[in-house]
């Protein structure tokens, strides 16, 4: 019974509730929004250190015993997730400010904002399989509302793939977990991870771990799936757009750590050599998609999908080391690329488009914004000494560790290519002259005053990259911590049932 | 009962999917309906399917009596039937939005976010 782990799941449902109280008053809600996304920090950074400490966090819903109730677990990586969830929160908090006007005020942001939050962090504590489901849908609600906010109509184009492509994987999901259900009667992942080693029908198994590999794959916007991602994710307001990027995916991806490393770990020479396959493919055809893009958000978003990829590929080679890397990439990436999505806004709000071939001669007007581009744009594309570059060796050191040399290929040829897409961004829009036709005269945007609020986020984020660069040994230390957990699944099991039920099980069996 | 059940899971999957292939967005909000009741009907039939026996326990008795049926699973169909339909509001309070923006009930009308 601990508490702590519910507090940044009943925080923003507690903060969101009070901001549709509030609803009137858009002055309160700005400031529920930054001082609440704050709190949401501090919790989840003061539950990361307890976990850290612990091991294993548990809390019993209603003091029902394990097996039979609700539990929230945190295991180190749910506690850096929720961690990431928390910076993520406040810096597009903080960014809304000036970002979100009035107009999408009074549509309920900050209610649906707060709302998302908790989604995504019910769903990286979860230690119940059908709540990760109703988790995904709360999430996925406030994320439908906060995309077609301001109803223009590439929104509304961008939506129906969204909202669409996310209820067929919902659907998938929840076939899955009732053929799970139906196999091993349980629904708690440490009850179902003891009972599915016993399960004599490993064909049905692997279907199960199949479908869960699509539905999560959908979410995560992996290599077949992905349309839906480019689709709808350059459409909203930027400060909603870097929130989905940071952490939406990430909870598709978090879903497939989970289920694969602690259920779904019987036949991983079948499973794990498909994601292998995904993870490659989806590396390629998001860089390649982002190299044909010309549009400042659509190159992110493809490259959401190609940073996926390398995610992916820490899990497929299931070495403890690989699954360091697959973490240590995950905390990189999220905080990344939510910092380029909040950069593209700004230069829409300086210029007036997002389109490269109308952008231009920034660096010469704001010199400053041109370095904070660099340092996440480069992370991204892996040069030493940003976060990216560490992220990048672990995970393909480890490939080489198991000798598979495509898929170290693969990476190395797509963080090239992902330096060549961030070149052309840099080239087109910070470096040159700016065009005549422009979209709106330079410096002719917003008042300056009302930008204000735009530059902490992407300094502190940026700086946090280049901390993470500089000083990586404590968040490597964390990643390894977090994949010695997820490979000795007995832990999380233990942690979970307690030892006693794991061996009065095993000895009704016998 | 078992068989013919999945049949009827089965065959509800099957017209989600034609009716999600069409080019019509009204036939897009029919398939997710079939898709969300497909599910639900599969969790349903997953459980085992026991008639006449109640999951309750008499007085005085630690266990139910012989084979019962099982409530969680019910219990897991009234929810996903709660979330499954309050999401399908909001798909087709969208489509019907997507519809005046757009003005077309066709799929091939709104490429402008692809690329």
């Amino acid at each position: 019974m601990d508490a702590l782990v519910a507090l940044p799941v009943i925080l923003p449902l507690l903060i969101g509730a009070l901001s549709l109280a509030l609803w009137r008053s858009h002055a309160a809600q700005k400031l529920l929004g930054v001082f609440g996304t704050l709190a949401l920090l501090a919790v989840s950074v003061h539950l990361l250190f307890e976990t850290w400490e612990h091991d294993h966090l548990v809390m019993h819903m209603g003091s029902w015993q394990a097996p039979f109730g609700i539990v929230l677990v945190s295991d180190m990586l749910s506690a850096i997730m929720v961690v990431l969830t928390g910076i993520i929160g406040l810096a597009t908090a903080i960014y809304s400010l000036s970002d979100i006007g009035s107009r999408h005020e009074r549509f309920g942001y900050y209610p649906l904002f707060h709302l998302l939050l908790a989604g995504v962090n019910g769903a990286f504590l979860t230690g119940d399989i059908f709540n990760l489901y109703v988790w995904f849908e709360v999430m996925l609600v406030a994320s439908f509302a906060l995309l077609i906010l301001g109803g223009e109509r590439a929104q509304m184009e961008g939506a129906i793939k969204y909202v669409t492509l996310n209820l067929v994987s919902s659907m998938l999901f929840l076939t899955a977990i009732g053929l799970l259900y139906g196999l091993t009667g349980t629904l708690n992942m440490a009850d179902i991870a003891v009972r599915l080693g016993e399960v004599e029908d490993t064909g049905l198994v692997t279907v199960i771990a199949m479908l869960f590999m699509v539905s999560f794959g959908i979410k995560a916007a992996a290599f077949p799936f992905f349309f839906w991602l480019p689709a709808s994710y350059h459409t909203p307001k930027v400060a909603v757009s870097a929130l989905f990027a940071g952490m939406l995916t990430k909870v598709g991806v978090y879903a497939l750590f989970r289920v694969f490393t602690l259920i779904f770990n019987q036949d991983v020479d079948y499973t794990h050599e498909i994601l292998l396959w995904i993870a490659m493919l989806t590396m390629l055809t998001g860089v390649l998609g982002a190299a044909a893009q010309f549009e400042f958000r659509r190159i992110l978003s493809f490259h959401i999908i190609s940073q996926i990829g390398y995610m992916i590929l820490g899990l497929a080679l299931f070495t403890p080391l690989a699954i360091v890397g697959g973490v240590f990439y995950i905390m990189h990436h999220i905080i990344v690329k939510a910092n380029l999505f909040l950069i593209s806004g700004l230069t829409y709000q300086l210029k007036g488009s997002h389109e490269l071939k109308e952008l231009g001669g920034l660096y010469r007007s704001h010199p400053m914004l041109g370095v904070l581009f660099m340092v996440p744009a480069l992370s991204l594309a892996g040069l030493p000494p940003l976060s990216g570059f560490f992220a990048k060796f672990i995970i393909i050191r480890a490939g080489i560790e198991v000798e598979a040399w495509l898929a170290v290929t693969v990476a190395l040829v797509v963080g090239l290519l992902t330096l060549y897409s961030m070149v052309k961004i840099w080239n087109e829009v910070f470096w040159k002259a700016q065009p005549e036709p422009a979209g709106r005269a330079a410096g002719s945007g917003a008042p300056a005053g009302s930008l204000f609020w735009m530059w902490p986020p992407i300094v502190g984020l940026a700086l946090m990259t280049v901390m993470i660069g500089l000083y990586g040994q404590p968040i490597f230390e964390m990643a390894e911590l977090s994949a010695e957990q997820l490979l000795d699944t007995s832990r999380y099991i233990d942690a979970v049932l307690g030892a006693d039920y794991v061996e009065s099980l095993q000895e009704m069996r016998r | 009962m078992e068989v013919v059940m999945a049949v009827t899971v089965g065959f509800l999957y099957a017209a989600a999917l034609y009716m999600m292939l069409r080019r019509s967005i009204v036939k897009l909000v029919i398939g997710l309906v079939l898709l969300s009741n497909a599910a639900n009907l599969l969790i349903f039939t997953a459980a085992g399917m026991v008639r006449g026996a109640p999951p309750l326990i008499y007085p005085g008795e630690l266990l139910p009596p012989g084979v019962s049926a099982d409530p969680l699973a019910q219990a897991l169909i009234l929810t996903a039937i709660v979330i499954g339909f309050g999401v399908l509001a909001f798909a087709v309070v969208l489509i019907h939005r997507a519809y005046e923006v757009v003005g077309a009930d066709d799929m091939d009308q709104m490429k402008d976010t692809d690329t």
